[in-house]
């Protein structure tokens, strides 16, 4: 009896050790496979790049050196609008010029109004994102939709909505529509559609399914029933989500910005091109300032909204 | 079992109708938010000028951009000389004098390129152009137009719905639909023919195997002479498909490899770097308020300078290419990997650390079985998510002078004439996002399946 036990105990351990030298091997394999795969990455990096990694290396900080203005107070003249001592005519120095007057002597200063403009951007591309969102994910979701073909169909869409890259609707309707931020607006909505249907789908179809039955029961119509069943209690998870990509949407309207859809992404490109480090330095601690303002607030909001739960993972496709 | 009637049912609403009317201060709520937009979009309407812009859009161009994503045109043009007709095309055409496409018939040719009468058929119309006259037919409708030696164009009879002129003696536009257009001048014929597809796609003209069929490429490749005696065939196809001048295949995959390598490097850094950072930044792991809110204070600010202000100053250190974007994105994820890090580390169960301790282990080893067991499949599944979506931004930075696929695809927009290259990017990258997806979704799952079971 006792044999056959250690017996028994000797195969479970010769069975553990199998087990575990399989997924030891199995680890250094994808270890090396990961390596390797670095390595080639890194090689062909270095090797199609304009400047070369260990040439370029020393000079990496360089553009700190280009950030460092006459005097401390520069930035703040760039920042607001104030005649600079400097001030010589060049571009460098016309801080006043930007002045946008909305009274005869009230002005914004020119970097916040782009700003304001980016974060309309945003703004107006997270509503008509959310807007189309929602009418479409309701069709993909499989509690709702029983037809097959319309859910596999609203999901592809979704998804070519979705990985279709920014820049080329950008670039596209920048070329009919000329410079501007509607290229900009577009282009970034189409993507929220996109990926806020895809958000909003998962929800619905997490969806507590009772009173959607009750109403069936009385014999609610499709969409009374998506009304009164399914959007009260999937509203809170889809604004929440709505913020999250309005925090989003702010570094995509400043990035498509800069590739000509105006706001503050334009004036910052311009301004490093041509070495303005006060300007440069007072737009960088504006989009900083105006980033985690908006991250905050779009944070106790949705901890408002959702509670903690709404921070378990990042900010999404 | 008592069941109500319709009248029953009126008489209990109308008996509770709070029950029924909803709270007012929800209802006016709601309809201040919706008036809230409303009144915000045209606000923003004004803003943008969104009327003005569209009104004064090129829709017109808009078509034709479109219709070049998937078609192409061949340009033909007909010059009236003293010698006959002389066909010629634009300067990088894959047709000349000696080259003619097969909808276009030379007849009573005198010379290569000069005919007598040149004879075309466009979708389901053809067009006849003799010296001084050009006849069309489209459909059963047909045209006869005179070309005087003053070179006023008139046409025989009224003219048809898809003819038109804007002055009288002046050009006459034929249009055939998609198919294309003529234009009739005063001296010349200017003939625009689409068809679906990319032209040249495999081969450029310049090319030995240009305009030949797949089974006599292969039989070319397989056992034919050899056509430049310093390369076999088959290297001979390959270098000419990587440099096609229209479509530059050899640079465009470069490029996309550019892409890719900058979200893989990127993303993987980034992970290294947060993970450590990430231990000294939860508060219940590493007991020092200091360290936690500087580490925690980095990330913030790492995340909050935004990749596109990274990628601008990456640009100027490393000049556009991977490196560039590399740093981009390294710098940026070192931030989000490094608050998302933090944050799971926070949140870890407690009872595994405190039985490893509990046996003696050193610090290290507390980690090493304690804590790493438990996020590791999550800390992974975070990076391999964002990789698939950094794939996405690296095309994006990569137009404001990252280098990769981004910067090409800007480039062969801003000439707006090459939005077949375009669609032919944007299909490669739509394949390489929906690879990763799913790639990145299979591991997700069996990661998160392992860390279940």
């Amino acid at each position: 009896m006792t044999a056959t036990t250690s017996d028994t105990a000797l195969a479970v351990e010769r069975h553990w050790h199998d087990l575990a030298s399989r997924r030891r091997l199995y680890s250094l394999g994808g270890l090396v496979l990961m390596l390797v795969a670095l390595g080639g990455s890194l090689w062909f990096a270095n090797e199609s790049s304009a400047g070369k990694f260990w040439d370029r290396l020393p000079h990496v900080f360089d553009f700190i050196d280009q950030l460092v203005p006459r005097d401390g107070w520069e930035v703040w003249r760039a920042l607001f609008d104030l005649p600079s001592p400097y001030a010589d005519g060049s571009l460098k120095y016309d801080y006043p010029d930007g002045r946008i007057y909305i009274t005869q002597s009230f002005y914004i200063p020119q970097y916040f109004y782009k700003m304001i403009e980016t974060i309309n951007i945003a703004l107006v591309s997270t509503i008509i994102g959310f807007a189309l969102g929602f009418c479409l994910c309701f069709l993909a979701a499989s509690n709702i939709v029983t037809q097959r073909w319309l859910r596999f169909f609203v999901r592809r869409f979704m998804e070519v909505l979705r990985a279709f890259p920014e820049i080329v609707i950008a670039g596209f309707f920048l070329a009919v529509l000329s410079l501007g931020a509607i290229p900009a607006i577009l282009a970034v909505s189409i993507h929220t559609v996109g990926a806020l249907g895809k958000m909003f789908f998962e929800v619905v179809e997490n969806a507590d399914m009772k009173p959607d039955e009750g109403l069936r029961a009385v014999g609610a119509t499709w969409v009374e029933r998506v009304w009164f069943g399914i959007v009260p209690q999937v509203m809170p998870n889809f604004l929440s989500y709505a913020l999250l990509r309005l925090e989003i949407n702010v570094r995509a309207s400043t990035i498509i910005g800069a590739v000509g859809g105006g706001g503050i992404g334009e004036a910052l490109r311009l301004s490093i091109s041509r070495t303005h480090e006060a300007k440069t330095l007072a737009i960088v601690l504006l989009l900083l300032l105006t980033i985690i303002a908006i991250d905050q607030l779009s944070a106790w909001l949705r901890r408002r909204l959702v509670g903690e739960q709404a921070f378990a993972f990042g900010r999404g496709g | 079992m008592a069941t109500l009637t319709a009248a029953e049912y009126e008489a209990v609403a109308a008996r509770h109708p709070a029950v029924f009317a909803g709270s007012r201060r929800k209802q006016v709520t709601r309809l201040i938010v919706g008036l809230g937009f409303v009144a915000y979009l045209v606000f923003a309407w004004w803003f943008f000028a969104v009327g003005t812009v569209l009104a004064n859009g090129n829709w017109g161009i808009a078509g034709v951009y479109l219709a070049d994503w998937v078609s192409y045109e061949t340009r033909p043009n007909i010059v009236f000389t003293s010698d006959g007709l002389k066909v010629k095309y634009p300067r990088f055409s894959a047709y000349s004098d000696q080259r003619q496409p097969e909808w276009v018939e030379l007849q009573d040719v005198r010379a290569p390129g000069l005919a007598g009468r040149v004879a075309m058929t466009i979708g389901n119309g053809a067009v006849l152009v003799e010296p001084g006259q050009v006849s069309a037919r489209r459909g059963g409708e047909s045209l006869a137009i005179t070309v005087a030696p003053d070179q006023t164009v008139t046409a025989a009879e009224p003219l048809p719905a898809w003819a038109g002129q804007k002055k009288p003696g002046g050009t006459i536009v034929l249009s055939f639909g998609f198919s294309g257009s003529v234009q009739i001048e005063g001296d010349e014929v200017k003939v625009r023919h689409r068809f679906w597809g990319w032209e040249d796609f495999v081969f450029d003209p310049n090319s030995p195997f240009w305009g030949k069929s797949l089974g006599e490429v292969m039989s070319l490749i397989l056992s034919g002479d050899r056509i430049e005696p310093g390369m076999s065939n088959a290297q001979l196809a390959w270098d000419n498909i990587l440099n096609n001048s229209e479509w530059q295949h050899g640079d465009v995959w470069l490029k996309l490899g550019q892409t890719i390598v900058m979200a893989f490097v990127g993303t993987v850094f980034a992970s290294l770097l947060a993970f450590p950072l990430a231990f000294a930044a939860a508060r219940n792991v590493t007991r020092n308020r200091v360290v936690n809110q500087v580490t925690k204070r980095l990330f913030d600010f790492l995340r909050s300078v935004d990749m596109l202000i990274w990628a601008l100053f990456f640009t100027r250190a490393f000049g556009p290419g991977p490196l560039a974007g590399i740093s981009a994105i390294f710098f940026t994820d070192t931030g989000t990997f490094g608050k998302l890090y933090s944050e799971a580390l926070e949140n870890i169960d407690d009872r595994q650390r405190e039985g490893i301790r509990s046996v003696g282990a050193a610090p290290v080893l507390v980690q090493r079985y304690g804590v790493i067991p438990q996020v590791l499949p999550l800390f992974i599944s975070q990076s391999l998510y964002f990789w698939e979506s950094n794939t996405r931004s690296a095309t994006i930075i990569g137009a404001v002078g990252a280098g990769g696929i981004g910067l090409k695809l800007w480039e062969a927009m801003r000439t707006n004439s090459d939005w077949e290259n375009v669609a032919y990017m944007v299909l490669l990258i739509l394949i390489v996002v929906f690879v990763f997806d799913n790639i990145s979704n299979f591991l997700r799952k069996r990661l998160v399946n392992q860390s279940v079971a």
